[in-house]
């Protein structure tokens, strides 16, 4: 396996966030009694015609704006094939003059993603086969609804430029921050709000061509994502190794089998027969209209973990700053910031304390968790107690320092926590020598034996620096 | 100039009187009604004949008019829909057997318009399959007579509404024009027809045959008559994105104003057209005469790209029927032939639900949108097009207006062509250019053939020309009183 790369591309379906259907005024909402949100257009009904959701081309072209895409006029065509859930048997879609092109998606890594394409369709209904297999050809009858047809969707195509699951995990990832930070879509996978597809090739290492790759579909998480690239990939390496070829075709990934299988063949693959949709116009953005969209544009999720990072000393790339700026915590450093408290400590908080319990972020008042950063930088409360006030203030709110001392979380005072390191440091003559000859490991042992001896009250930042203090004034 | 046009007509002075008060619209609705139970027997233009709902909308028209409230400008007229566009809760077929017994929850845009302007319908119309056809012989539901000889076709595909005009079952009747449907109709039974711009009438609720093509337009016995029905139905509708922001200007300003001094052109290539009967040709040579006598400067124009104009138009209608006929797949209404799998249901269905010519016209368009033809095919045809636009553009630099013949010939026998679809092809021959350009036509009648039957002349105009149009129509029409007073 290490002597071979995987290439993949990705192409993610996004449902827009918009009021009302992309060419109907139905609701474009996720739910509903089957067949309750549909009209003559979104049915496909005989002489209704389709009217495009200008709400729809906002959000599309935000998402251009946001993946440094040109945008520009772009034209429908019609996508024909026979499928029970799509109302009109044809899609209405963009080809060859999509709305977004040529932009990029930069991962936490540093690393570049080429996008090659963004543009608008619309969705389809939902089809449940009955009886035999699941299946639409062993089903004993279909149910179809309609509810999701006409829903908005914007498909992002990305150039074959990743190398692992990994970062196709990471693309999705940071895809899915973009959009949800645009406001163009809830980004939620699970409720095929995201559907992403993944084509996914193997070539010798070093190698400057691309392999024939496969297309994998149906899968609904990131997790399955992740396992269905890096399961296709290997089966492409073992199929050449074993002396056979891949074959250029769509697969299906099934996530109890842990396994991709064949849908159809290239050469089974749809002619579409796309012409140009004759019931709509051109989308063509006027480039003040543009103007307005990219300044409403809140900033994008690279551009605030360059200034998480900045305010922090950290790497942007670095775990803290990603699942701070993942989850939307970075407000909480700029608090810290601007209130002259140590950022640095806020992020390592946000990026473990806050981010275990990120469900109930919604109790910590900006207010007391700068207060609480202060009494840990201040040495007020030790690192453990800081961190047993923050899970109550995340649990209910409140102020940190009546918490504190409910808990009776006084630091030591110098004076007392400088006494009780004399009384440790008499108490064993030997090991205070050793310590002093050299033997750094015992400073851990101090530091031990004073916590036990103040109960837990004291500082260990405090007491390791009064220990070393110690040690150079003790020695020649 | 102006002495000797007619103006007016039936349509205009039934909604005078009623607007007036001195007919009930009940009374005139009843008239109608009558008549078509009298003669439609033989002709077969309806399809379904709305009696009640007619009955009950003149019922209103006079109440309004009793309560001192105008019902609009066709107050009370009656009014023929092609059985191509929807009809809330009325049966809807295009008259196809796909389509049989389904009824629309919504009304067409034109449908609303008519009704807000006081017009009462009194049916829906005999119609060639999907639209698709220039003798409504490919109707699944039989074939309509010609009033003038029942053993002639009335043309297509919107004969029946033209039938129903010329019988007078109808002052008035809506049909739709995608290759000449309207225009070549009128021609064939004696009656005006017109194909106005693209995007003046909405196509919303006007089943769609191909949807660059399709326009609805008039059917009346005047020119005047015309006029007056298109200002009610165009204008702008939200609900079809390629409905033009603003109308043209009222036609009906434009019928009395003559045709001194304007410069009309008698296109070269649609007065010589392969197959057309020398009566044709010396009808519109009159009819040329007739404007020049009446004012006009007339010359002939060469516009080349009109001899490609059917090539063009059977890959490009056909090429978007293909794919505006796949909705009708048995799996949410009309017919559905049970099948053991979706695909054998989709493959019964339709092979039950679609005659031979819209099954023709289906093979034939999605061989040219097919991978690898898509270029030499409908990328071509769109070529042509373009061509065209530009060679009609280069003619309006020179003239007003256009002059050419409908048809290639009057009526035809029932069943003499529908063994040779191409014989049946040619009669677009000269209605096609128009549609292609999006540019607006009318057929006005001028004369009969040797055995007497009507005939047609065109006028065409460049886009959003329907003033001129209607202006030139007027004048051909109030000639053609002349000549066949000679
Ligand atoms: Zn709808």
């Amino acid at each position: 396996m290490s002597s071979w790369e995987t290439v993949i591309g990705l192409e993610v379906h996004v449902e827009l966030r918009t009021e009302t259907k992309m060419f109907c005024s139905c609701p474009n909402r996720f739910g509903g009694e089957p067949n309750t949100h549909v009209c003559p257009v979104c049915l496909g009904l005989p002489g209704s015609l389709p009217v495009l959701n200008s709400r729809a081309v906002e959000h599309a072209a935000a998402i251009g704006l946001a993946l440094h895409c040109r945008v520009q006029r772009s034209i429908f065509h019609r996508k024909n094939y026979f499928y029970p859930d799509m109302p009109k048997d044809y899609q209405i879609s963009q080809y060859d003059l999509p709305i977004d092109a040529d932009g990029w998606l930069e991962l936490p890594s540093g690393k570049r993603v080429g996008i090659e394409r963004a543009h608008l369709e619309e969705d389809t209904g939902k089809s449940t086969h009955v009886g035999g297999g699941g299946r639409i050809h062993d089903a004993d009858h279909s149910l179809v609804d309609f509810n999701r047809a006409g829903v908005p969707l914007v498909e992002i195509v990305s150039r074959p430029d990743l190398r692992s699951a990994e970062e196709a995990r990471s693309y999705v990832e940071e895809l899915r921050g973009i959009l949800v930070a645009a406001g163009v879509s809830d980004g939620k996978m699970e409720e095929g709000s995201m559907r992403v597809d993944a084509n996914v090739s193997v070539r010798p290492l070093g190698s400057g061509s691309l392999g024939t790759r496969c297309e994998i579909k149906n899968m609904n998480s990131l997790r399955s994502l992740g396992r269905a690239v890096e399961h296709e990939a290997a089966r492409q390496v073992r199929l050449i190794e074993e002396g056979g070829t891949v074959t250029q075709e769509t697969r299906h990934w099934n996530e109890d089998e842990g396994r991709t299988s064949s849908m159809r063949s290239k050469e089974e693959a749809y002619d579409y027969r796309y012409f140009p949709e004759p019931d709509l116009v051109a989308v063509d953005p006027d480039p003040d209209w543009l103007e307005t969209v990219r300044a409403a544009l809140p900033p994008m999720p690279a551009d605030r973990r360059r200034t998480v990072a900045a305010a922090a000393g950290m790497e942007p790339g670095s775990d803290a700053v990603v699942t701070v700026v993942r989850l939307g915590l970075d407000g909480y450093v700029e608090a810290a910031r601007s209130a002259g408290a140590d950022a640095n400590l806020a992020v390592r908080r946000l990026a473990n304390e806050v981010a275990a319990d990120s469900g109930s972020v919604g109790n910590l008042e900006v207010g007391s968790w700068v207060a609480l950063l202060a009494m840990e930088s201040e040495g007020k409360l030790t690192t453990a107690q800081a961190r047993t006030v923050l899970k109550e203030l995340l649990a209910a709110g409140g102020d940190p320092a009546e918490i504190a001392a409910a808990h009776g979380f006084e630091a030591l005072d110098e004076d007392v926590l400088a006494g009780a390191l004399d009384e440790v440091i008499s108490a064993d003559p030997e090991a205070w020598a050793r310590y002093l000859a050299g033997e750094d490991k015992l400073q851990g042992l101090f530091i031990g034996r004073l916590k036990a001896a103040t109960g837990g009250k004291a500082d260990l930042a405090a007491a390791s620096g009064l220990l070393r203090a110690r040690r150079a004034a003790a020695s020649p | 100039m102006t002495s000797g046009v007619p103006t007016g007509g039936p349509a205009s002075a039934l909604a005078a009187s009623v607007r007036a008060g001195e007919r009930s619209a009940v009374e005139v609705v009843e008239d109608h009604l009558a008549r078509i139970a009298a003669g439609d027997g033989e002709l077969h233009s309806f399809l379904t004949v709305t009696a009640d709902a007619a009955r009950r909308s003149a019922a209103e028209v006079d109440r309004a008019v009793a309560a001192g409230i105008d019902p609009g400008p066709l107050a009370g007229v009656p009014v023929a829909l092609k059985d191509n566009l929807c009809t809330r809760g009325v049966p809807t077929t295009a008259g196809s057997r796909i389509l049989e017994g389904w009824l629309p929850p919504y009304d067409a845009t034109v449908v609303t318009r008519l009704a807000s302007a006081g017009a009462v319908v009194v049916g829906k119309t005999n119609l060639d399959e999907f639209a698709m056809g220039s003798s409504t012989e490919s109707s699944a539901f039989g074939p309509t007579r010609n009033p003038h000889d029942p053993s002639r076709v009335p043309g297509g595909s919107s004969g029946g509404s033209a039938a129903a005009v010329a019988a007078g079952f109808a002052p008035l009747a809506i049909g739709s024009d995608t290759g000449g449907s309207v225009r070549q109709p009128a021609a064939l039974c004696g009656v005006v027809g017109a194909k106005p711009t693209y995007g003046t009438v909405s196509r919303y609720g006007l089943i769609a045959f191909a949807s660059s093509l399709d326009q609805i337009g008039p059917f009346a016995t005047t020119v005047s008559d015309a006029a007056l029905l298109l200002d009610v139905i165009a204008g702008h509708d939200p609900a079809d994105s390629t409905s033009l922001a603003s109308p043209p200007p009222r036609a009906s300003a434009a019928v009395q104003r003559g045709v001194d001094g304007l410069r009309i052109g008698l296109v070269s290539e649609l007065a010589a057209a392969e197959g057309l009967d020398p009566q044709v040709a010396a009808r519109t040579r009159e009819a040329a005469e007739a404007l020049a006598a009446a004012g006009a400067d007339l010359e002939e124009v060469s516009v080349p790209a009109a001899v490609y104009g059917l090539s063009a138009y059977y890959l490009i209608a056909p090429a978007e029927a293909s794919s505006n006929l796949a909705r009708y797949d048995g799996v949410r209404y009309g017919l559905r032939e049970e099948g053991d799998d979706i695909t054998e249901m989709y493959i019964r269905t339709r092979s039950a639900g679609f005659g031979p010519e819209v099954k023709r016209r289906i093979m034939l368009g999605t061989y040219a949108l097919s991978a690898g033809y898509y270029d030499a095919y409908y990328a071509k045809a769109q070529k042509v097009r373009t061509l065209l636009v530009g060679d009609f553009d280069a003619a309006y630099r020179r003239f007003d207006a256009l002059i050419a013949p409908t048809a290639p010939g009057g009526a035809f026998p029932l069943g003499s062509k529908t063994a040779d679809p191409l014989a049946m092809y040619l009669n677009d021959v000269c209605t096609i250019p128009s549609n292609l350009a999006g540019h607006p036509a009318i057929s006005v009648p001028f004369g009969t053939d040797r055995s007497g039957l009507p005939l047609g002349v065109q006028v065409l105009a460049p886009a959003l020309g329907e003033t001129v149009m209607f202006q030139v129509a007027a004048a051909l029409e109030a000639a053609a009183v002349e000549v066949a007073a000679r």
